[in-house]
Parts: C-alpha cells; sequence; structure tokens
C-alpha cells in the first residue's frame, strides 16, 4: 500500500522526486524478478505434490512390460485389461461399499450423539456433570492403541469379531466432537430460546431436535467432515477385526491387494490405488475451502 | 415447572454406555493383560511386573523406539520448516503473493489420501529396478545407479520421513497460516515503516506471535508420529525391513499381538507407548510454556 501511493502521487516537491524514481524503479524491477522465483519455487512444490498421483493415473493405463522398460507421461491403451485383471483377483467395489457402509454410519453417529451428549453437557444441571466432564477431557488424550488388544479380547467375547459393529458402533463416544460442539452450542445458544420453546411446551427431545441441532448443524458439518475421512481412512482397526476378504475395508484391500498374484502385474496394481484415491480426490475438488477453512478454525479454537 | 435436569442424564447416557464399554474398558482390560502372560487363548496367569521389565531390557523394542523418533524428527523438522517458509512468503506485505487458495489446496492433497494407497504407491514408485522414481533419476542423468530406496536402512527411513513431509507439510502450512492471519497487520505495517527487514520481521513478530500455534502442531504431530503404522507396515514386509529399519513402537505392539500372540507383553508395549507419549508431550509443553513466561518477564 504505502509504495504505490508514493509512486502515483509525485506530490509538490516533484524535482526531489524524479531523483528517487530510477531507484524505485530498480526495486520494482527486482521484487518482481524474486516474485517470479517464488512463484517458480512454489509451482514445482505443487508439481512435487501432485506427481505421484499423476504417475499413478498414466501408470494404470499401461501394461506390466510398458512400464517395466520406461516412464513416461503418455497414457497407454491397457486400461481395460489392467481392470479385469485386477477384478479377477480383488473386488475392489466391495471394499469401496464396505468403507462407505462404515465410515457413513460412524459420521452419522457421531454426528448425532456427539450433539445429543454436547447439549446434555451445556444445558442441564446435575450431579457429577464438572467430573464427567473432566474425565471425558483427560479420556480424549489417551491414544486410540492404548486399549487395541482389550478392544480385541472384547469383541471376541462378544462374538462381534469380522462384523462391522465394532467398527461403528463405538463411534456413538466421541469425546473430541462433543467437546468441540459444546464449546460451540454454548456460545450460539441462548438459554433464553430453549425456555421460550418450554413455554410454548415443547418436550426435552423436541426442543433438542428442533431447536439445538439446526442451531449446531454448520459445526456438525465440520466434525463430520474429518470424522467421515478418519475413519474411510482407519487402517489398524479394520486390519485387526475383519478377516473375511469380502468384509474387507478399502484400506485392508490396499494391503490385501499387495500380498495377492495382482502385485505381478504393476498396470493393475496402479488402477488399484488409483480407484481408492480418485473419488477422495474429486470430493476434495468440490470441498476443498471448506475443508481448508475447518482445519483452520479447529487449530485457532484448541 | 417441574425440575427437568434429570434429562441431562438421558441426553448423555448413550455416550457414556459405549464409552464405558468400547473405551474404558478395553483400556483397562489392556492394563490388566499387561501384568498376565496371556497368549490370546486358554489361561494366563498373573506374572506381575516381569512385560515391564522385559520391556525396558528389549533391544527390538528401543530400536523401534529410536526408528520412530529418527522417521519422525526429520518428518517434523522439514515439514516446519517448509511450512514456516511458505507463510512467510504468503504473508509478506511487500512481495504481495497470489494463489494463496489454490497453492493451499495443491499443498494439502496429499494429507487426505488414504495411507495405505500413499504407502502402496510409494512401495511401487520407489522400486529398485523397475520404480518410476529411479527411472526418471536416470532418464534425467541425476544418478547413474539405481537406488534401492527400500532395502537400505538409512534410505528406508528417509524415504518415510520424506513420505510423512509430503503428506504433512500442507496441514502445517494451513495451520500455521490461520495463526499469521490472527496476528494484526499493525505489527508489520509498523515494521514495515521501521525498516525492519524480511529476516528481522518473521524473526521478531510472525515466530513469538506464533507459538502456540506451533506447539499444537508439534504436541498433534508427536502424538501422530509416536503411532507410526500404516507406512512402515505396508512399505516393505510389515516387520519393519530392511535390518529392523522401520520396525516402529506400534508396528512392533501390533507384531506382538496378532502374529506372535504375545499379548500380555504387546499389552505392556503399549502402556510404554502411552508413557512415552504423556512424557514428551509434557517436556514440549513445559518448555514451551517456561520460554513464554521467561519472555514475559523480559518484558
Amino acid at each position: 500500500m504505502l509504495e504505490r501511493s508514493e509512486i502515483n502521487n509525485p506530490a509538490p516537491g516533484k524535482l526531489s522526486n524524479t531523483s528517487l524514481l530510477p531507484d524505485e524503479i530498480k526495486i520494482k524491477k527486482r521484487r518482481s524478478i524474486v516474485k517470479g522465483i517464488i512463484y517458480i519455487l512454489l509451482t514445482l512444490l505443487a508439481i512435487v505434490c501432485f506427481i505421484p498421483f499423476l504417475m499413478m493415473l498414466v501408470n494404470a493405463t499401461r501394461s506390466n512390460d510398458a512400464i517395466l522398460t520406461g516412464f513416461t507421461l503418455v497414457p497407454g491403451s491397457s486400461l481395460i485389461e489392467n481392470y479385469h485383471t485386477m477384478m479377477d483377483y480383488v473386488n475392489i467395489w466391495n471394499g469401496f461399499k464396505n468403507s462407505l457402509i462404515i465410515s457413513v454410519s460412524v459420521t452419522v453417529l457421531t454426528g448425532y450423539f456427539s450433539a445429543l451428549t454436547a447439549y446434555g453437557f451445556a444445558f442441564y444441571k446435575f450431579k457429577g456433570k464438572n467430573f464427567l466432564f473432566v474425565f471425558m477431557l483427560v479420556m480424549m488424550m489417551v491414544p486410540g492403541q492404548l486399549g487395541l488388544i482389550g478392544f480385541y479380547e472384547l469383541s471376541k467375547t462378544l462374538g462381534i469379531l469380522d462384523t462391522f459393529i465394532p467398527l461403528i458402533v463405538p463411534a456413538v463416544a466421541s469425546p473430541f466432537v462433543v467437546f468441540f460442539l459444546r464449546q460451540y452450542i454454548q456460545t450460539t445458544l441462548h438459554p433464553s430460546l430453549i425456555e421460550a420453546a418450554r413455554i410454548d411446551g415443547a418436550s426435552e427431545w423436541k426442543i433438542f431436535h428442533t431447536v439445538a441441532i439446526p442451531i449446531m448443524m454448520p459445526a456438525i458439518a465440520t466434525m463430520s467432515i474429518f470424522t467421515f475421512i478418519g475413519s474411510w481412512n482407519n487402517y489398524i482397526m479394520p486390519l485387526v477385526i475383519l478377516f473375511s476378504p469380502e468384509k474387507y475395508t478399502l484400506p485392508v484391500l490396499m494391503g490385501f491387494l499387495k500380498g495377492s498374484q495382482v502385485a505381478q502385474n504393476l498396470g493393475s496394481m496402479y488402477l488399484g490405488i488409483a480407484i481408492s484415491v480418485v473419488p477422495i480426490m474429486i470430493a476434495f475438488l468440490f470441498l476443498s475451502k471448506y475443508i481448508v477453512n475447518s482445519i483452520s478454525a479447529g487449530a485457532i479454537k484448541e | 415447572m417441574k425440575n427437568l435436569d434429570r434429562y441431562g442424564y438421558y441426553f448423555i447416557a448413550p455416550f457414556w454406555i459405549i464409552f464405558l464399554v468400547f473405551n474404558i474398558y478395553p483400556v483397562a482390560l489392556t492394563l490388566y493383560y499387561s501384568f498376565t502372560n496371556y497368549n490370546g487363548s486358554g489361561t494366563s496367569e498373573v506374572v506381575g511386573f516381569a512385560n515391564y521389565a522385559r520391556l525396558i531390557t528389549d533391544s527390538y523394542f528401543l530400536e523401534a523406539f529410536v526408528n520412530t523418533w529418527k522417521i519422525w524428527g526429520i518428518n517434523f523438522a522439514l515439514q516446519i520448516a517448509i511450512a514456516l517458509i511458505l507463510a512467510a512468503i504468503f504473508s509478506d506485505l511487500r512481495v504481495k503473493m497470489k494463489g494463496l487458495s489454490f497453492f493451499r489446496a495443491i499443498f494439502y492433497l496429499p494429507n487426505l489420501i488414504t495411507v495405505s494407497s500413499v504407502a502402496l504407491l510409494f512401495g511401487i514408485l520407489l522400486d529398485w529396478q523397475h520404480g518410476s522414481l529411479n527411472l526418471v533419476l536416470l532418464n534425467l542423468g541425476l544418478i547413474s545407479e539405481p537406488i534401492n530406496w527400500l532395502n537400505e536402512p538409512a534410505t528406508a527411513q528417509l524415504s518415510v520421513s520424506l513420505i510423512l513431509t509430503w503428506m504433512w507439510f500442507g496441514h502445517s502450512f494451513i495451520v500455521v497460516m490461520a495463526g499469521v492471519s490472527g496476528i494484526s497487520r499493525d505489527y508489520y505495517e509498523a515494521a514495515l515503516i521501521d525498516g525492519a527487514n524480511r529476516w528481522q520481521t518473521f524473526s521478531k513478530i510472525t515466530l513469538p506471535l506464533l507459538k502456540p500455534i506451533l506447539l499444537y502442531i508439534m504436541i498433534t504431530s508427536l502424538i501422530g508420529g509416536l503411532q507410526l503404522f500404516d507406512l512402515p507396515m505396508l512399505l516393505t514386509d510389515g516387520i519393519g525391513s530392511p535390518e529392523g529399519s522401520l520396525n516402529t513402537m506400534v508396528l512392533y505392539l501390533y507384531n506382538q499381538a496378532f502374529k506372535y500372540n504375545n499379548y500380555g507383553y504387546a499389552a505392556a508395549v503399549a502402556y510404554g507407548l502411552f508413557i512415552i507419549t504423556v512424557i514428551f508431550s509434557a517436556i514440549v509443553f513445559k518448555s514451551m510454556y517456561r520460554d513464554q513466561k521467561k519472555q514475559a518477564r523480559q518484558v
């Protein structure tokens, strides 16, 4: 701002200013060269971020022999062949379906029950409330792996190994989301609104569903994105819980792909990876701004 | 009006039932197993602190501990350096850079992709004989011999570090940028008028004011880094080859439990890992906090 106004307004003392101008131009010129170099470096970095995906897409269309002999960015013509080779061994769409079922259920359960819990903590006074809340915060710090062995044994005892239940039901209790939503609703929902609804004769459940949930929706949506991504990418839990290949989620299926016959054919291998990656990339195309803003908001609220 | 506060219990009940069953109970059960010689079936007996005694003298666990730190440390240093440089570039008032949202989105993209897909992708891209990376480097004349990335301990660890950097620097950049945008422009304009150069502006204004954000990145990255599992599991053979250089703590835990059926010992590994995480988080937190106090006193 400052420099532009200096140049654009060659103010009163014109003589003294003319002697300054060449310097200003020099600085500006140097600055634009620096700027150009920075843009080139940024573009290079962007290419580094993107090139593995590009290699993946190109190689997914090439035959195994072509990939072994050399690298090119020109697509090949073996896409359909690679697809059939892969599908002969691994039904990737099945993994897709399993991942989708689990991730959607987890996201819905987390959103609904976290909102319920957050509302309960925020707007009712009851004995032990503060203790329970603090206890929940402490447990939030405990990493998931700590209880892994106990969790496996529990699932074995309950007879729910090799089912989706242990991967879905625990989503009802998501401390971080409860914490986030409670902070949110305390600042956005005024108790007088609840009082007004009560006077109108609405039941507590109705107030929650028709007053609180709509107000919490933006925060629930933000958390849902991360819940969904987290569940979609989860690897160690389904790896431990699921045994039958037809129940594998996409990440587990990826590991399975590596150990299977498909690994012999690199083109099919790349295609399998591409199928697991491309939907996320397309979703990101539409949601990138929203996701970036959510990460920023999450970090600053901490 | 009747007392409605009992609804508080109804509303939080589902959470607590599930939380107790699927979270608290497994954590407690794991603690119990860590004092037994349970092997996944049959009976087991309580062995006291034997598993923990074994843990602190276990050279494989020590190796996993060192590996995890090495891999995380290199990755974190690179990731935070890139994020800070990018933030310095995009927040500079003199060089007004455009395209922030475009670059931010591209830089963040690798973070969204399922880690197991990333591992598989790099596993074949980094392949010694046929991997595209070696083919490209050979074609460009940058190397004369193909590099055996995943078969030498040093390059294997470096590869994992670099993949992690590739995956996470965009995320750190977004978070750092969020912190930078929270810093009042007045400071920068004042610095500009006072004739401060770029380095002074960055080291005297941006960096100190970013401390809470950097602390946040460091702690979350550390907790995530100590749990490193997917990449080392899928990049090589799943037990930490070459020469145990990719053997991380969680990978060791997983293999002890689900490959060798040493549930009791694996439970002790889990608690060892937990204690390490708590200690190091506390150290990071405390050192950052002490710095802040010192600074406050100086002012």
